[in-house]
């Protein structure tokens, strides 16, 4: 018996839970671009609390909260670039909120709006997926019509861990693979499925090295760690513009919180594990790192929660203000142009 | 209109086409293939896709030499996943392109309906109307050689249920090119259902591109005595039971629905208003299927019948592969004789 292939797996973590960088694998990044990772997660987390809130208080509906993945989401959004075209699962509003998807427009989204997926022209953002994984397809399927259109475009797909067993995954990145598809598998492995654990998911050591199979890179980061994350969507989506084909990066993180505000972790899931992962979330580790090159102080954190704050309740106030959608909408947008059919029913309904 | 002639037979047409030296026959299967490579010579984001459309074979050569014609980047196989490339197909029109998606049995749409109906018949509304999903999913309805229970199926119906969606099923080639060229071009998500039996069916077609519009009927005949509305291989069936009534005096009117969503209601209504008497001859089965709907909007109209309503489909069971029982199988042309003379017993004619 000989050997034909064998596979490596790779694990990427540039800043460790104690703030300690790995100078071998640090990409070039200034001051600048650490204060925007801290702020971007700052904002993404103060959106998340305030929309646990007004679940609440009974403002919006239903929420899947991303505490504890923002550097996964943040980190991600921010490496690719602004022609790039992504694919968001329902958790990701860390992702929208780093690509300045207004944020009163998720607000009415999640509070039943339809209006608040539909995104601003030149955003590139495909409404959120609530299916699970079906999306993947999708972005293949995009990214493919980039690269047949000639265009140096990436398509980003997100899904989570409970995705990745999807025929939809499997179909989605070996089309990928096939077509060598400009595609970015982003795994948001948090290491529950609503109560289905990660070792439930798959017999697999890991998420990442289901790619191999497929005939690309996967590679697995500290999905806590945003420069890690940065770095492997940087570098995958560089190599995808420049036709060396799809990567999947699977970003191991935690789910902080319940799967959505209708769950109770508590029933599946120890406190224990949850206070051991709160010790790694993704703030702590960037702001012990910052403060040592002196980027960071409490000052300058109150104050940047400050504006944050203020600017998440001026996008409350707006998303509360907006007027309520028209019925005629349902038939409006069913196809390009209304059939006559529909403009009878109109009619008929009085909308 | 030459168009609007079935012909029952190549030798048919032949002996036409010495009346009428300026008809151009193919059959209907060269009018996809010549639709389709109209379609991606005239706009560079039409591309095809589907299991076997490169083979030798091409799709029973509605594709043939198109790969050869036009390249490995607008016409090819892919992975075998049926579902995975239908969303690939919405993906990829999301993104601007026009895919035409072939899948070579209708019974592989059930293993795409995720895709179909809630991705692609959903997201121009979700997305407020910013977005159209210009994908059309060819698709065939296979009859004879034990095609059987799953390779067979005429699940048209299913389709004509869901908002977002169109369903076309032409009859004639003139009907097929043009009505492939008119989906293409539509802006929506269009499921083409095509039959076997035509493949090979001789009729007029224009050199050129046309569009038949998506939603409107063809008469194939006038008459006044009973209504007779066909669907796809039906329609040439309900012609030739059209023509042998004629010689015992009853004079039927034939209807070719052409696109199954949206309903050509005028037409219908129309028809059935004038003979008060209406036969629906389908493909498929029957109960929720396209001839419940036909009779559905006929009741809405109010209309004053002459006798009771008649469906002509396949009998509630999947289809057979032995020959023997396919034969017991599907209705045909003698149904309808037998349905037109039952129906037109009752009333004044």
């Amino acid at each position: 018996m000989t050997t034909i292939e064998t596979s490596e797996t790779r694990y990427l973590q540039v800043i460790n839970e104690k703030g300690e960088e790995d100078p071998s694998v640090m990409p070039a990044l200034f001051e600048a671009d650490f204060r925007r990772f801290f702020e971007t997660i700052v904002l993404a987390r103060t959106f998340n609390q305030r929309a646990l809130s007004l679940q609440r208080e009974g403002r919006i509906g239903t929420y899947a909260s991303i505490w504890g993945q923002e550097a996964s989401q943040t980190g991600s959004a921010l490496a690719l670039s602004a022609e790039d075209w992504i694919f968001p699962s329902f958790r990701e509003s860390g992702v929208l909120v780093a690509r300045g998807y207004p944020m009163w427009m998720l607000y009415r989204y999640w509070a039943g709006d339809e209006r608040g997926m539909s995104a601003p022209e030149g955003m590139n953002i495909f409404p959120m997926s609530v299916p699970v994984g079906t999306q993947i397809p999708h972005a293949t399927g995009a990214a493919w019509a980039m690269k047949l259109k000639g265009h140096k475009k990436v398509a980003a797909v997100y899904f989570g861990d409970g995705g990745s067993s999807k025929g939809d995954f499997h179909e989605g990145l070996n089309f990928a693979g096939v077509f060598k598809a400009p595609c970015v598998f982003l795994c948001q492995n948090n290491q529950w499925a609503i109560s289905v654990p990660r070792s439930s998911q798959t017999a697999a050591k890991t998420i990442a090295q289901k790619a191999f199979a497929y005939g690309f890179e996967g590679i697995q980061v500290d999905g806590n760690d945003v420069v890690a994350v940065y770095k492997a969507v940087k570098e995958a989506s560089d190599k995808a513009r420049s036709g060396g084909g799809p990567t999947l990066i699977e970003c191991f993180t935690y789910r902080l919180d319940d799967h959505t505000t209708a769950d109770d972790a508590s029933r599946y899931r120890s406190g224990a594990e949850v206070e051991e992962w709160k010790a790694k979330e993704p703030l702590i580790r960037l702001r012990l790192f910052m403060e040592k090159k002196g980027w960071w102080t409490k000052e300058y954190e109150d104050a940047f929660m400050k504006k944050a704050q203020d600017t998440v309740d001026a996008e409350i106030k707006k998303a509360e203000s907006y007027g309520a959608p028209d019925p005629a909408d349902m038939l409006k947008f069913t196809y390009k142009e209304l059939s006559a059919r529909q403009a009878k029913e109109l009619k008929e309904r009085g909308w | 209109m030459p168009w609007t002639k079935i012909y029952a037979s190549r030798t048919e047409f032949e002996k036409a086409l010495k009346d009428s030296p300026g008809l151009r026959g193919i059959t209907y299967k060269e009018a996809i293939r010549e639709a389709t490579a109209q379609l991606l010579s005239a706009d560079k984001s039409v591309f095809v896709i589907g299991e076997g459309v490169d083979d030798s074979g091409g799709v029973f050569g509605t594709t043939k030499g198109l790969q050869e014609e036009f390249g490995k980047d607008r016409v090819m196989d892919s992975p075998l996943a049926e579902n995975g490339i239908t969303g690939v197909c919405v993906g990829a029109a999301a993104a601007g392109m026009k895919p035409i998606l072939v899948h070579m049995r209708t019974d592989f749409l059930p293993i795409s309906l995720d895709q179909i109906v809630n991705h692609a018949a959903k997201w121009h509304y979700m997305f407020g109307g910013l977005l159209n999903i210009p994908l059309v999913i060819r698709s065939i309805i296979g009859r004879g050689w034990g095609s059987a229970a799953q390779h067979s199926q005429s699940l048209q119906a299913m389709f004509m249920n869901i908002p977002g969606l169109r369903v076309i099923m032409p009859a004639t080639p003139y009907d097929a090119k043009g009505l492939l060229i008119a989906a293409v071009k539509d802006g929506n998500p269009v499921i083409m259902i095509e039959h076997r039996w035509l493949y090979d069916h001789m009729g007029h077609v224009p050199e050129e591109m046309y569009e038949v519009p998506l939603g409107k009927a063809a008469v194939r005949k006038t008459g006044k005595d009973v209504s007779i509305i066909a669907v796809s291989h039906m329609v040439h069936e309900a012609v030739q039971s059209a023509e042998a009534l004629q010689e015992e005096g009853i004079d039927a009117e034939v209807i070719d629905l052409r696109t199954l969503k949206p309903l050509d209601t005028g037409t219908i209504v129309e028809s059935v208003r004038k003979t008060g008497r209406l036969i629906v001859a389908d493909t498929g089965w029957k109960e929720c299927g396209a001839g419940a709907e036909v009779m559905a909007k006929v009741a809405e109209a109010g209309i004053t019948l002459k006798a009771p309503l008649v469906r002509i489909n396949l009998p509630e069971a999947p289809t057979p592969a032995s020959p023997v029982l396919e034969k017991a199988y599907y209705p045909g042309k003698d149904d309808i004789i037998e349905a037109a003379k039952k129906t037109t017993g009752h009333g004044k004619r």
